[in-house]
């Protein structure tokens, strides 16, 4: 199957600025799958998304969502619902009707001043879709008494009712206490398994971003990591044993005698890969004065790659 | 049939989404009483204070009532500066990322900012109307013919000063600089429209500056509209109902195009 998004050398720079803030990214997106954007803030991940969403002309590059060039926005517009990263719902009209603007600004249904006036099928629509996400019985209500985890369901039922074929997630979760947070991920699963829609998410969150099929790690608006959860935490999950000694000449001498890899920095950091470091100790006869094995998380591997200054 | 296995209905009717951005502008001031009463309140203290002075001590030797030439200027310029600060609001939307939700709909941006000006011209359309209702006991003497009159002169008043808010817009970047905006961009309109005072004569540069603002060209309609067929016409109309029509249609489409024209880049090109 064709990817539903493509990207290819995209650029942004954003007027007066002297860096790229999406520095000639390239990724494709499988139909149906949940694909994560993942990075620290800053790293170009809204102006990625922004992008790929028609709200902001890109530099240089193709981007293509479901066959159609960025160039066609009305197209792509069609294709794709988008819950930005603030919500962006308006504070005077009740839940329904902000939902009711949503479906007759994309020409789902005509205009009609209320909700009993509207068609049966879309009253139905946005009955089954807010019970989907459990917030059938607030929407009479204003918006402005919703929580932010409300006003987050509240997007999710207005951004399915063109159904779009991929949903765009800006942090969803920014905000959100963790019990909302899990909240909105059950509804999300339940809404994919139903909808089939793809979902291309961008969080600063790991936690997030494990359960999605593929992640692209983004800094300074390049792409570091790429890959499957499983296969990013193989890559990004390596043991390493941190050594010191008085004679940093002498051990370094001798540890490329034994045919160790390392790499010198404030310690000599050597990557485990399988060695154990009894082995390796017993083989070293510098005087060491320093001594420490790290086991990274995947937070701490996540961190080292997005702090470590690029070269 | 299940609503499920439905697909929704494409209509892809612009009058609907214009219908629905309308509808919204004007849902919004309903619920605002604060708006609602600041909105009747201004004017009317224009046209008794400004205009019942004006009248008592000016009135007997311009040789035509001040309450009515000031109520028909305040009820061009109300209708103007409403929609055109109605289409300028929509930096709020911007600021508060209601404007994203728009711009990502898969409508004209033409559909966009006709929507929005139809909701804004509504808005202050029942301004005027309340206007008009409270002159009478103020005192403005007002035909049924002018009456009649006055609702395609209120109607351009609104468009002309909706699409002259959009090309305002255009190019603010925030909701402090629209605010800082009022007293370079409106204030000096109010005089150089003649809203309050009479501007027959003025010395050449402000007759220059008179002449580019577009305000002056819907007061001018209106009066001359208003006073059609009366004795004061000579003394209050500017200029011929034909040239400040075609001025008014043509400042409208030209603010309109390039309005929405800027609009749309400055939203997109960052």
């Amino acid at each position: 199957m064709p990817p539903i998004v493509e990207v290819c050398a995209l650029v942004k720079r954003y007027r007066g600025a002297e860096t790229n803030a999406v520095d000639g990214i390239s990724f494709d997106v499988q139909p149906g799958a949940l694909f994560t954007l993942l990075g620290p803030n800053g790293a170009g991940k809204t102006t990625t998304i922004s992008i790929l969403t028609t709200t902001l002309a890109p530099t240089s590059g193709t981007v293509r969502i479901a066959g159609y060039d960025l160039a066609n926005a009305a197209a792509v517009r069609r294709e794709i619902g988008i819950i930005f990263q603030k919500p962006s719902l308006d504070q005077n009209l009740s839940a329904e009707e902000n939902v009711r603007f949503h479906a007759v600004l994309y020409g789902l249904y005509p205009f009609r001043p209320t909700f009993r006036a509207m068609p049966l099928a879309y009253r139905e629509q946005v009955e089954h879709l807010a019970t989907l996400v459990g917030i059938e019985r607030e929407l009479g209500k204003p918006v402005k008494t919703f929580s932010g985890g409300m006003k987050r369901k509240l997007e999710i039922v207005r951004s399915l009712m063109h159904r779009p074929r991929v949903l765009f997630l800006d942090e969803p979760t920014v905000g959100l206490d963790p019990a909302s947070r899990r909240n909105l991920w059950r509804y999300l699963t339940d809404v994919r398994a139903e909808h089939g829609v793809t979902v291309f998410l961008t969080t600063h969150y790991l936690d997030e971003a494990e359960q999605s099929d593929d992640v692209r790690v983004i800094k300074d608006g390049q792409i570091v990591a790429a890959g499957a959860p499983a296969r990013l935490k193989a890559e990004l999950l390596r043991p390493y044993l941190l050594v010191d000694a008085a004679d940093r000449e002498g051990l370094g001498s001798e540890l490329r005698a034994l045919g160790v890899a390392f790499t010198e920095g404030r310690r000599f950091r050597i990557e485990l890969d399988g060695h154990g470091v009894h082995d390796l100790l017993r083989a070293v006869q510098t005087p060491l004065t320093h001594v420490q094995t790290h086991d990274p998380t995947l937070e701490d591997a996540y961190l080292a790659i997005v702090e470590e200054p690029q070269t | 049939m299940s609503v499920q296995s439905q697909a929704p209905m494409v209509t892809s009717n612009h009058a609907s989404a214009m219908a629905t951005i309308a509808y919204r502008d004007f849902v919004k001031f309903l619920r605002d009483p604060v708006r609602i009463i600041s909105t009747f309140a201004f004017p009317l203290i224009f046209v008794v204070v400004l205009g019942g002075s004006l009248q008592d001590n000016l009135g007997t030797q311009a040789g035509y009532d001040f309450l009515t030439f000031t109520f028909t200027g305040v009820l061009a310029q109300t209708l103007f500066q409403s929609s055109a600060l109605g289409i300028i609001s929509m930096i709020e939307d911007r600021e508060s990322d209601f404007s994203q939700e728009i711009f990502v709909a898969p409508i004209s941006r033409y559909a966009i900012v006709i929507g929005k000006i139809i909701g804004e011209s509504l808005v202050a359309l029942t301004q005027g109307v309340g206007l008009i209702a409270l002159a009478v006991p103020i005192g403005v003497d007002l035909s049924p013919g002018q009456i009649i009159g006055l609702i395609p002169t209120t109607i351009a008043s609104c468009l002309l000063g909706g699409a002259f808010g959009l090309l305002v817009l255009s190019r603010l970047s925030s909701q402090r600089a629209a605010q800082q905006l009022f007293p370079f961009v409106f204030l000096p309109q109010f005089f150089l429209a003649g809203v309050f005072n009479p501007i027959q004569q003025l010395p050449w540069y402000l007759e220059v500056l008179s002449r580019i603002s577009p305000l002056r060209y819907a007061v001018d309609l209106m009066r001359g509209v208003f006073y059609a067929g009366t004795a004061e016409r000579a003394k209050v109309v500017l200029d011929p109902l034909a040239l400040n029509l075609l001025v008014v249609g043509g400042m409208f489409a030209v603010f309109l195009v390039a309005g929405t024209a800027l609009f749309v880049r400055g939203e997109q090109n960052r």
